[in-house]
């Protein structure tokens, strides 16, 4: 594959915690994209840990404004690069909080009006910049500060959104979902956006040492886990063609990757065997339904 | 040449907005706001606009849209009322803090609750302290000037902030007046393209909207420094505007039989043609009463208004709206400036909220409770006009 770009556009001496798979999600993407493009972020991590006053990380040109409004900031900027006739690449990275809950009218609406824009989801599956809060891209029985497991509780209860399946609702001309730690498979998607018009989504799970509580050495390995066991599927659906999915040839089960994290040890005690066994139900039905 | 056309308040809105060549315009459907935007789709549907009209899921999205537009080096507009408005102001504050230039109009109507689509000024008042620049204006010819106006404004390099043009919702949008249309040639001239002393460009990359930690109170001042110097810079472009195309609507204020008026009535937006008739007729009385318009309510012009009330014995303030708990905004405003000042007393009245008419009838009992607080001397916090007693009973 030819990257767009030799160098790190994300400049080193950012905040980042040490492991964060946010960051290097982000590394990842701007060698893809290169430095034609215009970023877009939401408030959370990315936005507070690359863009200190006087110190930002970015090599390209990049807005912030809100948690909930960078599908619409996008909209603008790309109004506004029609109207001048420029083609830079618009792209907005936004953490799960601001695409699955806050935000996602805005990229509903951004969807809707079919313009030349990728959607960059970095998928660290709660609020973490705020804590390590809850959203509808947290998973199933995983325990967060305001999904805390309890005498009384095994988490969250409800299932995470299937996001991807509503972006691809709007009929989107390409939806993928990828993971820091298959970085080929990432950077192939990212670039791949660039020769496509229209709306585009972009799923990364990207690890979070601190709220899902694993040592900062392992972040890669816990983002191989999640794909391996099946809870994670990578896939890619280009509009008019069959969906490519990753095939794991060895699946490993699910208690391997819930025995790696805080976040969902309190599932490996006797009682709770039914929630972990239930996680490997969803597994086993991600398995079968994207022949994974 | 200038045309005369009788149009809507909204056509004269749209005309003006064409003439100043957005690049991008961003905007939601709201009454009354919507006769704006539905006049402009229709003018880049029919190329007679150079523009990118982006078709929002919301007025938080129109107003996002505009945000990044305009931080791309693009001139951008956008238009909402009440409930639009509010959905707007998370992304006025940072548009402001942001210093990016957007016009916007905030056709104003009530907020609901209770729900209606009546004009006041509730809704524009809710964003007093985001930053943006706040015109209001009298007739649907002001409307036309002070949007072309609020361009050079906002574009100004030593500006660079957002100016809302504020107009009374129905009263003006959707009244039929002459409205004189100003020759392109000559609107181009007073308006020269937008150039931004900043903007996304991948060709030099800036980072917009960092998270600062030790720079929140220099940033706030820099737009508070940005509205004192747009005093000058707004009564500088409303005489340009009069050099060039022969109208002036006031500057920060205007007057109207102020220099030995006994009673001023201090007001903002449509009541003040209303005002300045019955001026007329109580001065055929031998009543001393003058008006003063408030245009720019930010910045606001206290030294203005203090110098041309200074003589009164009374100054009566008209408030279309309430501050819970405190009063009318617009009286509050003017008592401190004429607080620790040699300056005649205020009496804040309460009238014309949720759109109720005002009529000569009310004038006149504004001006009968400002000569009995003149005569007693007791000034009561707030009058309330024309109230139905049995809603409060
Ligand atoms: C309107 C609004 N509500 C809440 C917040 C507080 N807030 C800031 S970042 C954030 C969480 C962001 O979560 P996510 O999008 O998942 O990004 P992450 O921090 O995980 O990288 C929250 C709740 C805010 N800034 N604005
Ligand atoms: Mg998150």
């Amino acid at each position: 594959m030819v990257l767009a770009e030799r160098e790190n556009l994300l400049a080193a001496g950012h905040r980042a915690c040490p492991g964060c798979g946010a960051a290097i999600a982000l590394r990842q993407i701007l060698r893809a994209l290169g430095r034609d493009t215009i970023v877009v972020s939401a408030t959370g991590c990315v936005e507070t840990f690359t863009s200190p006053y006087g110190m930002s990380a970015w090599e390209v040109p990049w807005i912030h404004s809100l948690f909930e409004n960078s599908a619409s900031v996008a909209s603008g900027v790309h109004a506004a690069l029609e109207f001048l006739r420029e083609k830079s690449s618009v792209v907005v990275i936004s953490g799960d909080g601001g695409t699955f809950d806050i935000g996602m009218g805005a990229m509903s609406g951004m969807f809707e009006r079919k313009q030349n824009i990728t959607y960059i989801c970095y998928d660290n599956e709660a609020y973490m910049n705020t804590g390590v809060q809850g959203s509808s891209a947290t998973p199933y029985g995983s325990s967060t500060t305001t999904t805390p497991a309890g005498k009384a509780s095994f988490g969250k209860i409800q299932p995470k959104k299937d996001m991807p399946a509503i972006a691809l609702a709007h009929d989107v001309d390409y939806v993928a979902t990828a993971s820091i730690a298959y970085p080929q498979d990432l950077m192939k998607k990212v670039a791949k956006t660039k020769e496509i018009y229209g709306p585009k989504y972009i799923q990364v799970h990207t690890p979070c040492t601190i709220g899902w509580g694993f040592d900062s050495s392992k972040t890669v390995e816990v983002g191989k886990l999640a794909v391996e066991t099946g809870l994670v599927p990578i896939y890619e659906v280009e509009k008019g063609k069959p969906m490519v999915v990753k095939k794991v040839k060895n699946k490993k089960p699910v208690e391997e990757y819930l025995r790696f994290q805080t976040r969902f040890r309190h599932l490996l005690k006797e009682e709770q065997k039914d929630i972990a066994n239930q996680i490997q139900a969803i597994c086993d039905k991600n398995i079968e339904r994207f022949g994974i | 040449m200038s045309t005369i056309s009788v149009i809507e308040g909204s056509m004269a809105v749209a005309q003006a907005v064409k003439a100043c060549r957005p690049g991008v315009i961003a905007a939601y459907p709201i009454s009354p706001q919507t006769h704006i935007v539905e006049f402009l789709s229709q003018f880049v549907a029919d190329n007679e606009m150079d523009t990118k009209y982006v078709r929002v899921d919301a007025e938080f999205s129109a107003a996002s849209a505009v945000y990044g537009s305009s931080a791309t080096g693009v001139r951008s507009y956008t238009a909402s009322s009440s409930q639009g408005l509010l959905l707007m102001s998370e992304v006025l504050y940072a548009m402001a803090g942001t210093r990016l230039p957007v016009v916007l109009t905030g056709v104003n109507r009530t907020v609901s609750a209770p729900i209606t689509i009546q004009p006041d000024h509730q809704d524009t008042m809710a964003l007093r302290d985001t930053g943006l620049i706040q015109l209001h204006v009298e007739n649907s010819q002001e409307a036309y000037a002070t949007h072309i106006q609020a361009f050079k404004l906002a574009e100004d390099h030593d500006i660079l902030l957002p100016v809302m043009v504020c107009m009374d919702g129905w009263i003006l949008t959707h009244s039929f007046e002459p409205v004189k249309l100003e020759d392109q040639e000559k609107v181009d001239e007073f308006l020269p393209p937008f150039v931004p002393k900043y903007r996304l460009d991948t060709k030099n990359p800036l980072t917009y909207g960092a998270y600062a930690d030790d720079e929140v109170p220099e940033f706030r001042l820099m737009m508070h420094f940005a509205q004192e110097r747009a005093k000058e810079k707004i009564e500088k472009i409303a005489r340009e505007y009069e050099a060039k195309f022969g109208d002036y609507f006031g500057g920060l204020i205007d007057t109207y039989r102020c220099d030995d008026a006994e009673i001023v009535m201090v007001a903002m937006g449509s009541v003040i043609g209303t005002l300045k008739d019955a001026v007329d007729k109580l001065r055929k009385e031998n009543i001393k009463v003058g008006v003063l318009k408030v245009r720019s309510y930010r910045p606001f012009p206290g030294e203005e208004i203090l110098s041309a009330v200074k003589g009164a014995k009374m100054v009566a303030v008209l408030d279309k709206s309430l501050s819970v708990g405190q009063g009318g905004p617009l009286a509050t405003d003017v008592k401190a400036a004429l607080a620790n000042k040699q300056a005649p007393p205020v009496l804040g009245c309460i009238a014309g909220m949720g759109g109720r008419d005002m009529s000569m009838v009310l004038i006149r009992e504004i001006i009968e409770k400002s000569q009995k607080a003149i005569t007693t001397g007791k000034i009561p916090d707030i009058e309330y006009i024309a109230l139905k007693r049995q809603y409060l009973e």
